[in-house]
């Protein structure tokens, strides 16, 4: 099962797994900001919050990004997956500047720098701990 | 004492608290969930063999799976929690780069990954990168 570089296919799991967590995380802000204070004697009004559109569409996001992150964890260690999808939150943060025109201050460029770097270190390296294969004699008193 | 990000009410042990608790259960949902995808195999492999259901079958039927996603919705319902009394720009990025560190530690000690120096390097530069973009 080991195969430390991977496909496109994969890279492309792990693009969905970087963007749509920071959306989804974005909308359940976008909701939860929009609600009056909750208060741990009242822990009914938190499953009620679910059913309101920001957070529900937040929810959709994280299932998706649910799925994907676990099709990634089963050919991927995790502490390969999640670095190399640390990316999202650049994404979000040029999102931001191009699209919505926000202001980047220096220290936010030096961040996505640092994390731009980061993520291209761990993605140049093995994706999967090489685990040493079980003796041929374990194999057969497995199988008995 | 308030944290800069936090409501003006929220006191600042209360959002390390909070912030404390989707980090731990963070980490202890995604340890459980990929031992369980370990254990269960590629699912590309087995969506190829069995198809789309077999996959699913694969998932939900593995008990490391489900207390996995048991620690993962505790941990959703602390962001929810959390993002009610503290802003995103606070929450979203200081639990994200905990989670990273102690994934890195758990990651080595319960799954016994490979967290070589690359690793570790790329886990404290996100830390550092999260932290900036979050001021």
């Amino acid at each position: 099962m080991a195969h430390p570089k991977l496909s496109l296919w994969q890279y492309a799991v792990l693009g969905l797994v970087s963007i749509s967590a920071p959306l989804g995380d974005s909308c359940l802000s976008r909701g939860m900001t929009g609600l009056p204070d909750i208060s741990l004697a009242h822990p009914g009004t938190l499953i009620a919050a679910v059913f309101t559109p920001w957070i529900a569409v937040g929810i959709a996001l994280l299932i998706g990004f649910f799925a994907s992150y676990l099709t990634a964890l089963s050919w991927a260690d995790l502490t390969f997956v999640l670095p190399a999808t640390a990316s999202g939150n650049v994404l979000v943060a040029l999102f931001a500047h191009f699209w919505l025109h926000e202001t980047i201050s220096l220290q936010r460029w030096a961040g996505i720098l640092l994390i731009t770097v980061g993520v291209g270190f761990v993605a140049n390296g093995p994706s999967l701990t090489e685990r040493p294969a079980p003796a041929p004699e374990l194999e057969q008193e497995q199988a008995q | 004492m308030n944290l800069p990000n936090s409501a003006p009410s929220t006191s600042f042990w209360a959002a390390c608290a909070m912030i404390a608790v989707i980090v731990l259960c963070s980490t202890a949902g995604e340890v459980l969930t990929a031992a369980a995808m370990k254990s269960i195999g590629d699912l590309d492999e087995i969506r190829a063999h069995s198809g789309m259901k077999g996959a699913i079958r694969a998932v939900v039927t593995s008990p490391l799976f489900f207390a996995g996603v048991s620690f993962l919705a505790l941990a959703f319902f602390s962001l929810l929690f959390a993002l009610n009394h503290l802003n995103l720009s606070l929450v979203a990025p200081a639990s994200a780069s905990l989670t990273l560190v102690t994934n890195a530690i758990a990651g080595k000690l319960f799954l016994k990954e490979n967290v070589d120096r690359r690793r570790w390097t790329a886990a404290v530069l996100v830390c550092i990168g999260v932290y900036f973009l979050a001021h």
